[in-house]
């Protein structure tokens, strides 16, 4: 095991298979189609949401699990208000214009959506070129306010680690429940 | 360089193996047999449910932090591609930006994870007869018309807009959305709700007030 992890082309290789069966699930979900993610931004088919929780719902544990046996290193993205907060909004303003995020925009791309593959995607290179040349500023004048680090919400809620999963578990239940019912 | 090319090699057999794969796909779908009229295989099923789907790729999140010691993301790609292409239009002598040098654009995991993604998407749509070139998407034409313009211009700038947030906010709907979530991060959660809440926001302004 601790060849394959070391060897980089076979990382290669796995990158490109667990990629696949990411974008056919994708694909199959439904959540390639542009109808489908306009939908879940207009609040009219709910079908993205039902995606996305049920696989944090079965990846907290999984994965936790896993951490918890010391099987994987568990990989917490830094954070800050002027990153995260920020970041996130304006990110939803290109979502909500596109109405693909960049997974789901390489699946369209794929399945024949021009609008994606011509218009989509080049949009994302040249949108992270101008991150890329505006970066040193803008670490100066906001990435790294409200820095709070690789904070997890048991430490934030002095918690221990299973009870808030057992919690955030409990209330995606509850969500997916819901949309059941009334969608 | 040569050792670069050594790296490429199974990949790109990989690749091909999966186009090959995809072509036999597509010969089979031409000429349904008499048994597929009944009952449809699950490969062939347009939609699966959304639950299974999301179980998939719950395990799938697994897998790849025990064997690939990666989080499932896809923001990523496209800095190092655009990275790639900079350097290829720039030169090599050019100095280097520190945002590269931070996060180098190299071909790597993440990288081909988008490739595989892209070749899924592909092979799932032909056998499930889903794919199709389309230029309007149906429910874009109900409000906002047939010009493609329009589409792939709003497109574009959506693009733009979501790649410079996307490395603002370190990740995206993959990245944060669901291998941060079910982490626990704080950032993660911070990241997707903003983004849900100004794509909300945004898709609303644009079909029940611009374009209405």
């Amino acid at each position: 095991m601790n060849d394959v992890k070391q060897n980089k082309a076979a990382q290669l290789v796995l990158g490109t298979a667990f990629g696949f069966v990411f974008g056919f699930l994708l694909q199959r979900g439904g959540v390639t189609e542009y109808d489908i993610l306009i939908g879940q931004l207009l609040l009219t088919d709910f079908t993205v949401l039902k995606v996305m929780l049920s696989a944090v719902a079965v990846g907290m544990a999984g994965v936790n699990l896993l951490a918890h046996l010391g099987l994987v290193e568990l990989q917490i993205k830094r954070g800050s208000w002027g990153a995260s907060l920020i970041g996130g909004l304006i990110f939803g303003v290109g979502f909500g214009l596109l109405g693909y995020c960049p997974g789901t925009v390489s699946g369209a791309a794929a399945k024949g959506y021009i609008d994606a593959l011509l218009a989509g995607i080049p949009g994302l290179l040249v949108g992270a070129a101008i991150f890329a040349w505006a970066f040193p500023r803008l670490t100066e004048v906001i990435l790294n306010k409200g820095d709070f680090g690789k904070l997890t919400f048991d430490q934030l809620l002095k918690l221990n680690r299973w009870v808030t999963i057992a919690i955030f578990e409990a209330m995606i239940i509850t969500v997916l429940v819901l949309l059941e019912i009334y969608t | 360089m040569l050792k670069a090319t050594k790296q490429m090699i199974l990949p790109a057999i990989v690749v091909l193996v999966l186009c090959g794969a995809t072509a036999l796909a597509q010969q089979r779908g031409a000429s349904p047999t008499p048994e597929d009229a009944g009952q449809t295989s699950v490969w062939r099923q347009v939609r699966w449910s959304p639950y299974v789907v999301g179980a998939g790729i719950g395990i799938l999140s697994m897998l790849t932090l025990l064997i690939s010691k990666e989080a499932i993301g896809v923001s990523g790609a496209f800095a190092q591609t655009s990275g790639m292409l900079e350097k290829l239009f720039r030169g090599k002598t050019a100095p280097v930006r520190e945002y590269y040098r931070e996060h180098p654009p190299v071909i790597n995991w993440g990288w081909m994870f988008v490739v595989g993604l892209m070749l899924g998407s592909f092979v799932s749509a032909r056998l499930s007869g889903d794919f199709r070139i389309v230029s309007v998407p149906a429910r874009w034409l109900e409000s906002g018309g047939d010009s493609r313009l329009l589409r792939w211009g709003v497109a574009f700038v959506g693009g733009i807009i979501m790649g410079f947030g996307a490395r603002w906010a370190r990740g995206c709907t993959s990245g944060h959305g669901i291998s941060g979530t079910l982490q626990l991060a704080v950032s993660s959660w911070i990241v997707t709700g903003a983004l849900f809440i100004s794509g909300i926001a945004t898709a609303m302004l644009l079909f029940h007030v611009v374009m209405q």
